[in-house]
């Protein structure tokens, strides 16, 4: 018999699966309902919430200093990142103008953040493809920054770095001369990334030509970050809206064009070296000024709409504030990078095999608590 | 684009149309619910504006009315602008959906409907997203009651 032969001869079903809510691959509570036909996914239907906590209600009877707080816990990767946002947004409404000195230590350490976060990524995409060294390589590497993180401002994650008008405290004494010795020892190692995982075969085979996004679905499906830049699209909030100390320091966007897991891998990995770089550009001329401008004990926003957008490590974040006038907002909206990216996933999967979908995902970056908010 | 060029262009489309740049960064357009989809396919399809990509879409409830707020920005001629399209039937609100336009609305209408209740017609498969098939209410709204889940201050 031929082989179209013997294909005629089995008959198969579609029948339904559930990949998680508790999948290691997911990295977090996300379930995604897959109809399979053998090895093969004809749809999947993400059901989420399982972690929803509500944080926009949460922010409708909270003070603007208190949403800072929460929003870290979204994507806890980012959490720096996040709080200058609801920080940027609320001094924005004020039209209060922080320091040079907070615009470029926020920038510092928001750069440290993406570093933190796209190695932790590394870390678990190669796990998730079956090689388990990366991960104990990106941890070794991220502790130095959580080190950092921690004598700065005794968080290591969820930092609570920014308040609206500037930082919570100056930098500690050893902050650049740290920064300095992290920027040192991961310019010997990034290349050792690429040595392990980067040309190896296997990894090439699972990842060229994988779960494939191009530029038009990209930016229809409102994908942001990384994911969007491996398929071309100039997505770079940094670049195209800048904000604190971005429009004074040099750096590349950049930019794939072949749209599959492995363009959107070296996105990343480019991305750390243009991250290094921006840092270097600033840590030695940090200038002098104010930790902090005074705001009054009680916020009150004028009334009207208030929207900032940055760069998370994921992509691009918005925050929306409608105000009435009162010490509270009247509705708060996360525009989350991860919520957007995972409209796509579908489309994108569509008449792969399962272990296709867990590259794509692992590519794909998601931290579930940005998408469930 | 200027704010005010845009607004010449769109103001052509259809004569019911409000803007507003008061307190607001960007230009505001408020759409009658009845041309919401047709105005938004002309946003996408004229060759002056191109609004390429919906960077977000926020439900809304103002109290009286229920709402939905597209930003949007076109990613060559790199200008953003905020349409409004309000329902003010809070029983059984429903709006067009436009994720044939922007494919990322299907997903953030199921969010909005999840929160706010607000239909979509045409819709590919509207259904409860982040909360259980039989939850009770729209936690968003601003009527919403749940005594034994919320600390109301």
């Amino acid at each position: 018999m031929t082989n179209q032969e013997v294909k005629n001869k089995i008959k198969t079903e579609e029948y339904f699966v559930n990949m998680g809510p508790q999948h290691p691959a997911a990295h977090g509570v996300l379930r995604l309902l897959l109809t399979i036909d053998g090895e093969i996914i004809k749809n999947v239907e993400p059901d989420l919430g399982y972690i929803h906590r509500s944080i926009e209600k949460m922010c409708e009877r909270d003070s603007y200093q208190q949403i800072v707080h929460l929003t870290d816990r979204m994507d806890y990767l980012s959490s720096h990142i996040n709080n200058e946002a609801v920080c940027l947004t609320v001094e924005k409404a004020l039209e209060l103008e922080v320091s040079d000195r907070v615009k470029v230590i926020r920038t510092i350490i928001s750069e440290l953040t993406r570093l933190a976060s796209h190695q932790l990524w590394w870390g678990v995409m190669g796990m998730d493809l079956g090689a388990l060294t990366t991960y104990f390589y990106a941890f070794r590497d991220r502790e130095m920054i959580n080190d950092i993180f921690e004598e700065t401002c005794g968080a290591r994650l969820t930092m609570n770095y920014n308040v609206p008008g500037g930082l919570m405290f100056d930098i500690h004494p050893n902050f650049v001369k740290r920064t300095k010795e992290f920027i040192k020892h991961f310019k010997t190692k990034l290349p050792e990334y690429d040595r392990l995982l980067t040309g190896n075969v296997i990894f090439e085979k699972r990842t060229k030509g994988v779960g494939i996004l191009t530029k038009e679905d990209a930016i229809s499906y409102g994908v942001s970050g990384p994911v969007a830049r491996g398929s071309g699209f100039a997505s770079d909030v940094r670049k195209h809206h800048p904000y604190s100390a971005y429009d004074r320091v040099d750096f590349k966007e950049i930019l794939f064009t072949e749209g599959d897991t492995y363009s959107r891998y070296k996105v990343r990995i480019a991305e750390m070296w243009e991250s290094m770089s921006i840092i270097e550009q600033l840590i030695d001329n940090i200038p002098e000024g104010n930790i902090k401008e005074t705001t009054k004990a009680v916020i009150k926003l004028p009334k009207g709409e208030f929207y900032q957008r940055v760069e998370t490590a994921r992509g691009e974040l918005g925050v929306y504030i409608n105000s009435t006038g009162t010490k509270n907002p009247y509705r708060v909206k996360f525009r989350s990078p991860g919520f957007s990216n995972l409209s796509v996933l579908n489309h994108i999967t569509k008449g792969v095999k399962i272990a296709d979908l867990v590259a794509t995902m692992a590519s794909f970056d998601f931290v579930i608590p940005d998408i469930d908010r | 684009m200027k704010n005010e060029d845009l607004q010449s262009i769109i103001n052509g489309f259809s004569d019911n149309l409000e803007f507003s740049t008061e307190a607001s960064e960007f230009l505001n357009v408020v759409v009658p619910k009845e041309q919401l989809h047709n105005i938004c396919n002309q946003l996408k399809s004229n060759s002056s504006l191109k609004f390429d990509y919906a960077f977000c879409i926020t439900g809304m409830d103002w109290g009286k009315d229920l709402g939905v707020i597209y930003h949007l920005e076109s990613t060559e001629l790199k200008h953003q602008i905020v349409v409004k399209v309000m329902v003010d039937d809070r029983e059984n609100p429903v709006l067009d959906s436009v994720h044939d336009i922007w494919q990322t609305a299907e997903f953030h209408e199921l969010e909005v409907y999840d929160f706010f209740g607000i239909k979509f017609n045409k819709h590919p498969k509207l259904r409860r997203l982040f909360l259980t098939p039989d939850w009770d209410g729209f936690p968003l709204r601003k009527d919403y009651v749940d005594e034994a889940n919320m600390i109301v201050k």
